[in-house]
């Protein structure tokens, strides 16, 4: 069987990490940062832990290239669903003819 | 256990798929691809009827200026459920259901599917929500258009939304089981020697479909969720009134539904690939070139759907951008008509009848193609929006296109489905018919459309009448011609000529095994050391294909 | 890497092996891609209700601000703990069962167990709080139609009022709430068939039908758990902690 099997010290190092981040957010939460970085801050700690689950809990580390196609792919289509819709709602304003 | 290699099939023993097992039990709770393609095939079959029916009244009450026939609300409900059959329960799974479900695994050599009981699973789902939309149609129908324009379906309008809504939802989860099967069977099930660059373009055709099935359909079916939410309990979702916006329902819906029209043609393009091929004798022009322009046509066709929304106050900027990428998705269909042209030239064509449907479908795709050109340019959809024109182009592509593809690979794989022929002579004139009775439908429908007739009316201004008269006898002859083959695939299971299993003399792999197949589909695994469209006798070309015998995995 | 042909040996493998895989590497690797290809469907549709989500709160970002303050942040970060501890049980069970110890797998699977149900039951919880304050949005629930009150300035403070940022208005306020309803509410329901799938899984453990050579339903609803609690990562700040830096005191 070609399967890898992951040793339990590294998912229980992602465990604790994942924790530490929640914690990371709850507290840069009450944290008044300037501009929209609140969000930015928020959207970032949350993109890594999904990222640690999906590479160590979901073993994408370890698996073939299709795997890591798939992933790329569900990801880049999201891109494209919010991508595109953006450009309507916020060019939306750029001309005032009407609406 | 000798390998396949040559075109001599050993004599087919008396057991195939259809008469392995009798009983309803059997049939009911198959396992079998080829079984599950023929349970599709009877119920989409039954489906087109009934969309059939609503198009037949469309006409009807079109013959004449004034709304005599129907009155404006049931004429709403009536284009409303024509195009809710027909896209949902006939050309979105018509040709992946029945001819990818039984020829995927043949011709990739595998048993069957990666997960036949899935398969059936998918069939089953496909029934219950066609069974809750013909609810929801008998209780008293749906009348906001096949689009579910908000905030007329979640507000204002009086009729089954809910219900209907939820047959869709349902009947999208069998197209995404169906796509799933399709892209793990062709990644992991190959038979060894089967690399990518080996497949018949119909696989190719199919994996592409299958991308979008996966992608899309769970947009439509989050947007038809929500828009029920919003009905039920009254909230703003996409009702301006309460703070929503109608144009983010758009968004949401087109995201999948254009893709859709892409579900619809990409398989019909892959059975023309065979079809061109297979009946002009020679390999495909550009194999490469047209095997990732089905790619391209499913990844553009997720970047186009805005060009529905030109008119529906979506920002001009975003509007600029979908109109260039509008025009960009055309390129690798216009690419694979190129191909498929260049195929024919000095190639050695018979006119049977699947060549027929193939050499409709290269004009009549193109017209639709290129008519859509003219609407994805900015101002000229201003003028043609809502009008007869955008009637015309879509029918010209979905039924001058997919349907004939439906219909050229039907008649083609049908000595391999059911072990007999279908008349020939019959099988042409009904392929003429249909080909006359659908241009004089649709062809004064770009006329009307383009001289001002606006589309889902039941009364219009008499100056139209003349385009609408011809429209109507058109459709009536184009329904006679479908009755045909109908009525004579019935008769040729039991009287058609039996056909052997390689009736058209052709290389593909399905064509090597007994018409029908015998359950497992091969007598033995094969091996498969040939190109996809190989023509010379094996002993006069390299026996080793350029990709060599390991099979390739991505 | 497949054999090149089928060999009598795994004609009679596995008892798992299903008659159309040549053999359990195979049979595997197509469960696997399977269900990889199921999750970005799940991915794309909770796709589109974060676009929406995205959407509205740009359009009404002091109002989204102030119904987030009024979620629970404490049973929020509490049901995250609860998730992310569930999905280390979860991997854990996976790997227990790669090397064939039953036993500490049939635990871990029923500690995720256990842990999806709190989830669950933590959920309940708070939407039994939204509706005894009428956070119900619409007329979802026909009794108790969307209505809350409102914190008025200088009134003892009151946890079951609403804080109205500056600039909100009720009707943007109920925007948050079916989009929060919307997208917890079908997380839950995944979580429960993913509860459903776990007891399954514990009853097949049980029967000793998985092992070193055979497990792929493990790993494979494995994977669906997974996902559940990465969509729960990242609605737990987009729902919970988008307006917790207006809050003064």
């Amino acid at each position: 069987m070609s399967e890898h099997i992951v040793p339990v010290k590294v998912y229980l190092g992602i465990f604790l990490a994942l924790l530490v981040g929640t914690a990371l957010t709850v507290l840069a939460a009450f944290v008044d940062f300037p501009w929209r970085l609140n969000t930015i801050v928020a959207l970032t700690i949350a993109s890594v832990k999904a990222t640690l689950v999906v590479l160590y809990f979901m073993h994408v580390r370890y698996s073939p290239r299709l795997v890591w196609v798939i992933v790329a792919s569900a990801l880049f289509w999201m891109g494209i669903l919010f991508a595109f819709t953006f450009s309507d709602y916020f060019t939306r304003n750029w001309l005032s003819i009407g609406y | 256990m000798q390998p396949i290699e040559s075109f001599e099939v050993p004599a087919p023993p008396k057991v195939n798929y259809i008469n392995a097992q009798y009983g309803l039990k059997s049939w009911l709770l198959t396992k079998d691809h080829k079984r599950i393609a023929l349970l599709y095939l009877a119920s989409i079959t039954f489906f087109f009827f009934i969309g059939g029916l609503y198009a037949m009244m469309i006409r009807l009450e079109l013959l004449t200026p004034q709304g005599d026939l129907l009155q404006s609300t049931t004429y709403n409900k009536v284009f409303t459920q024509h195009g809710i059959i027909m896209i949902f329960f006939f050309l979105i799974p018509s040709i992946p259901a029945t001819l990818g479900n039984f020829l995927i695994p043949m011709m990739i050599g595998a048993k069957d599917l990666a997960f036949p009981r899935i398969n059936l699973l998918s069939w089953y789902i496909y029934l219950l929500g066609g069974i809750v939309t013909i609810y929801a149609l008998l209780a008293g129908g749906v009348d906001t258009g096949w689009t579910f324009y908000t905030p007329f379906s979640t507000t204002f309008s009086n009729s089954y939304v809910v219900a209907t809504g939820l047959g869709i939802f349902i009947n999208g989860f069998s197209s995404i089981l169906t796509g799933l099967n399709f892209i793990v069977t062709i990644h992991t099930m190959r038979a060894p020697g089967m690399t990518w660059f080996r497949m018949p373009l119909f696989l190719w055709s199919l994996y592409a479909t299958s991308l979008i099935f996966i992608l899309g359909t769970p947009v439509i079916a989050i947007t038809i969720l929500l828009m029920a939410f919003e009905r039920l309990a009254g909230v703003g979702i996409f009702n301006p009134a309460l703070g929503g916006d109608p144009v983010l329902f758009q968004h949401l819906f087109w995201f999948y539904s254009h893709p859709a029209v892409y579900i619809m043609v990409l398989p019909s393009m892959g059975v023309i690939s065979e079809l061109i091929a297979n009946f002009s004798r020679k390999n495909i022009f550009g194999y490469s070139f047209v095997a990732f322009s089905s790619l391209a046509i499913a990844v553009f066709g997720f970047l186009v759907w805005g060009h529905h929304l030109f008119v529906a106050s979506q920002s001009v900027y975003a509007g600029m951008i979908f109109s260039f990428l509008s025009f960009a998705v055309a390129i690798p269909s216009a690419i694979k008509v190129f191909n498929w042209t260049a195929t024919l030239y000095k190639s050695s064509i018979s006119y049977d009848t699947p060549m027929l449907y193939a050499l409709g479908f290269i004009g009549l795709f193109t017209i639709g193609g290129m008519t859509g050109l003219f609407l994805a340019s900015l101002a000229l959809d201003v003028h043609l929006s809502d009008t007869y024109f955008v009637v015309a182009h879509f029918h010209y592509i979905m039924v001058g296109g997919a349907l004939m593809g439906y219909l050229g690979g039907l008649h083609y794989w049908w000595p391999k489905i059911s072990g007999r022929m279908y008349p020939e002579g019959w099988g042409r004139f009904s392929a003429l018919v249909i080909f006359v009775g659908f241009n004089l439908t649709f062809l004064p429908q770009f006329i009307a459309g383009y001289l001002g007739m606006p589309r889902r009316y039941h009364a219009y201004p008499p100056e139209f009448q003349v385009f609408n008269v011809l429209s109507t006898a058109g459709a009536s002859i184009l329904g006679f011609g479908m009755l045909i083959p109908a009525i004579y695939f019935v008769w040729s299971m039991r009287y058609g000529r039996v056909a052997e299993a390689n009736p058209w003399h052709l290389p593909g792999l399905e064509w090597r095994t007994q018409s029908p197949p015998p359950t497992e589909n091969f007598e033995v695994t094969p091996i498969v050391t040939w190109e996809a469209y190989e023509f010379a006798p094996p002993e006069e070309t390299e026996v080793v294909g350029k990709f060599g015998p390991e099979p390739e995995r991505i | 890497m497949i054999e090149s042909h089928a060999t009598t040996q795994d004609i009679h493998g596995h008892p798992a092996l299903q008659h159309h895989f040549e053999n359990m590497e195979q049979q595997r690797e197509a469960g696997t891609i399977g269900m990889w290809v199921f999750l970005v469907t799940e991915l794309m549709f909770f796709g589109g209700m974060f676009l929406a989500y995205a959407l509205y709160r740009n359009l009404y970002p002091a109002a989204f601000a102030s119904a987030s303050n009024h979620l629970d942040i404490v049973l929020g970060a509490v049901n995250t703990g609860v998730l992310i501890v569930s999905s280390f049980t979860m991997a854990m069970a996976v790997y227990f069962t790669q090397v064939g110890n039953r036993r500490p797998q049939i635990v871990c699977l029923v500690l995720t167990l256990i842990l999806g149900l709190t989830f669950l039951g933590i959920k309940a919880v708070e939407y039994h709080d939204k509706y005894t304050d009428h956070l119900i949005p619409g007329r979802l629930i026909p009794s108790a139609p969307f209505g809350p009150a409102v914190q008025e300035e200088g009134q003892p403070l009151d946890h079951h009022k609403l804080h109205l940022l500056p600039g909100a208005t009720l009707r943007q306020v109920e925007m948050f709430y079916w989009i929060y309803f919307a997208m917890t509410g079908m997380h839950a329901l995944h979580m429960i068939i993913g509860a459903g799938l776990l007891t399954f899984l514990i009853l097949y453990s049980i029967k000793g039908r998985f092992d070193p050579e055979y497990h792929s339903p493990v790993e494979i609803i494995g994977l669906y758990w997974h996902f559940v609690d990465i969509v729960w990562i990242f609605l737990f700040p987009l729902l919970y902690l988008l307006g917790r830096h207006f809050e003064h005191g």
